[in-house]
């Protein structure tokens, strides 16, 4: 894909790909590691899977697309995911 | 010499919307433009248009989103419409020229509800202006004819791809039966090639359309239209040009002029009331009187050099507008004008008139009285600079 503008706003897809979202969060997801059950709650409920699975059944967050809106910390049943407020 | 048929003005330009050979017509019909579609669906029934979809669409909404769907999936497409229709149209209009669909559409210039009107003024379309939209207005049923294979030629040119609206008068134009020349199909063919537009719909190549844009490149889309709109200034003049070469007609590019090299009082108007003032025109410059008429056939993109040029020797400028801007007491032909010589050396004074409105008639003597007035001017000065010449003051 050129680097330039394509009139009409054309784009081809998965250009949310090299547009990296994350930026527009204004409170970050702070994940706590020894308090979580891998109950998988946050996963579920995250509406831009950004929370991922990793291989020792526990999860990290994708910081270049979460957007910030903290559903994820309200599902969880123990409070393992701490909102703090991001820095620029 | 070709053949002059007495038709319908509506007849007239749903036939050189047929031999323009659109895909894809949405139609919904309101007055005055209803003749237009009508007479499109007796084509597309009798198999007219090849293979050309006709769809009866539920309003003037969803008219304009079928054409922004079929337009970018490479169909060329037809639509008409006037007034409310236009006015119910507006959220969309500005999808269609920011996704950079080359949608042509017949505007049949009427008044603006309330108070309720059927008969015309360009308040329709003027209230439009700021939508990214080619407009271009014509004199009379062979131009609005003429100018339907023309706007798609210049609105499909890749660096243009921008929609235009074909405008002419309402009942006036549309409902007048006059002798036109119908556009014959293999001139048309010769004129206008197939459309092949750079980016389409295609389930097989996927591509978004008019996708989000965030402040940082917003600025540049909206620039990147006004340079398809410069690029249109040109082309408007060349395509005028080659339409000439091949059917031996021409009205003028982006302006035309009546008596204009010599004029000392230059009327400035759009649409049917050119006829009108070409006649007064006549008989004034027998009396010897300077007049000269200035024709904007496209309001947009607008013509600022050409009109400066055209403009340049005259002792007074008089607008002449079917359209109101209320607050600002004057129309947008008066606005765009004045706007025009600000910042420039020309320093000519401008008379705005308003008149026509609501499809009141607009008889020679009215003319005459407006070139009286500019005469006093020039002596006297502008005590007013715009109002409206044809009100009834008993009623008020």
């Amino acid at each position: 894909m050129s680097s330039k503008l394509c009139i009409g706003g054309i784009v081809e897809p998965g250009s949310t790909v090299i547009n990296k979202t994350g930026s527009w969060r204004t409170f970050k997801p702070i994940y706590q590691k020894e308090k979580c059950i891998k109950c998988g709650i946050c996963e579920l409920s995250c509406p831009e899977n950004c929370i991922i699975k990793t291989e020792d059944g526990y999860y990290e967050i994708d910081y270049d697309y979460c957007k910030g809106c903290g559903i994820c910390s309200n599902e969880c049943p123990r409070e393992t995911i701490e909102m703090v407020l991001e820095e620029k | 010499m070709s053949k002059l048929t007495v038709v319908e003005g509506s007849y007239a330009v749903a036939h050189a919307a047929k031999v323009c050979r659109p895909d894809v017509i949405p139609a919904y019909p309101i007055t005055p433009q209803t003749h237009i579609v009508e007479e499109l669906s007796k084509f597309a029934a009798n198999g007219e248009i090849g293979a050309c979809e006709y769809i009866t669409v539920e309003s003037e909404f969803s008219a304009i989103s079928a054409l922004i769907g079929a337009c970018a999936a490479g169909a060329r497409t037809y639509s008409a419409t006037t007034s409310q229709g236009l006015a119910l149209m507006h959220e969309v209009l500005f999808n269609a020229s920011g996704m950079r669909l080359p949608l042509v559409m017949t505007v049949a210039n009427r008044a603006m509800s309330a108070p309720l009107s059927i008969w015309n003024d360009h308040q329709d379309s003027i209230a439009q202006r700021d939508t990214g939209w080619i407009q271009l207005y014509a004199e009379d049923p062979q131009e609005a004819a003429d100018m339907t294979p023309q706007v798609y030629k210049i609105c499909e040119d890749n660096k243009i791809m921008l929609p235009a609206m074909a405008c002419f008068d309402g009942f006036i134009l549309t409902h007048v039966y006059e002798p036109v020349v119908l556009l014959e199909q293999d001139l048309t063919d010769e004129f206008l090639p197939p459309f092949a537009p750079e980016h389409i719909l295609d389930p097989s190549n996927p591509k978004t359309f008019g996708a989000f844009a965030d402040p940082g490149v917003y600025s540049e889309f909206r620039y990147m239209q006004e340079l398809g709109m410069s690029a249109a200034l040109k082309k408007i003049e060349t395509v005028a040009d080659e339409f000439n070469e091949i059917y031996g007609r021409y009205y003028g590019g982006l302006i035309d002029g009546y008596y204009l090299d010599d004029a000392e009082i230059v009327l400035v108007a759009m649409g049917s009331v050119i006829g009108t003032i070409k006649d007064v025109l006549d008989e004034l410059r027998a009396e010897g009187k300077k007049v000269g008429l200035l024709k904007i056939r496209s309001f947009r993109p607008f013509p600022t050099d050409a009109i400066r040029n055209a403009v340049k020797n005259a002792a007074i400028i008089v607008p002449l507008d079917k359209s109101i801007s209320i607050g600002k007491y004057e129309g947008a032909l008066c606005t765009e004008i004045k706007a025009s010589l600000y910042n420039t050396k020309i320093d000519i004074p401008v008379l705005g008139y308003m008149f026509g409105h609501g499809g009141r008639d607009i008889p020679p003597e009215r003319i005459k009285k407006i070139v009286s007035e500019a005469e006093k001017a020039i002596v006297n000065g502008i005590t007013i600079e715009s109002s409206y010449v044809d009100l009834r003051e008993e009623l008020l």
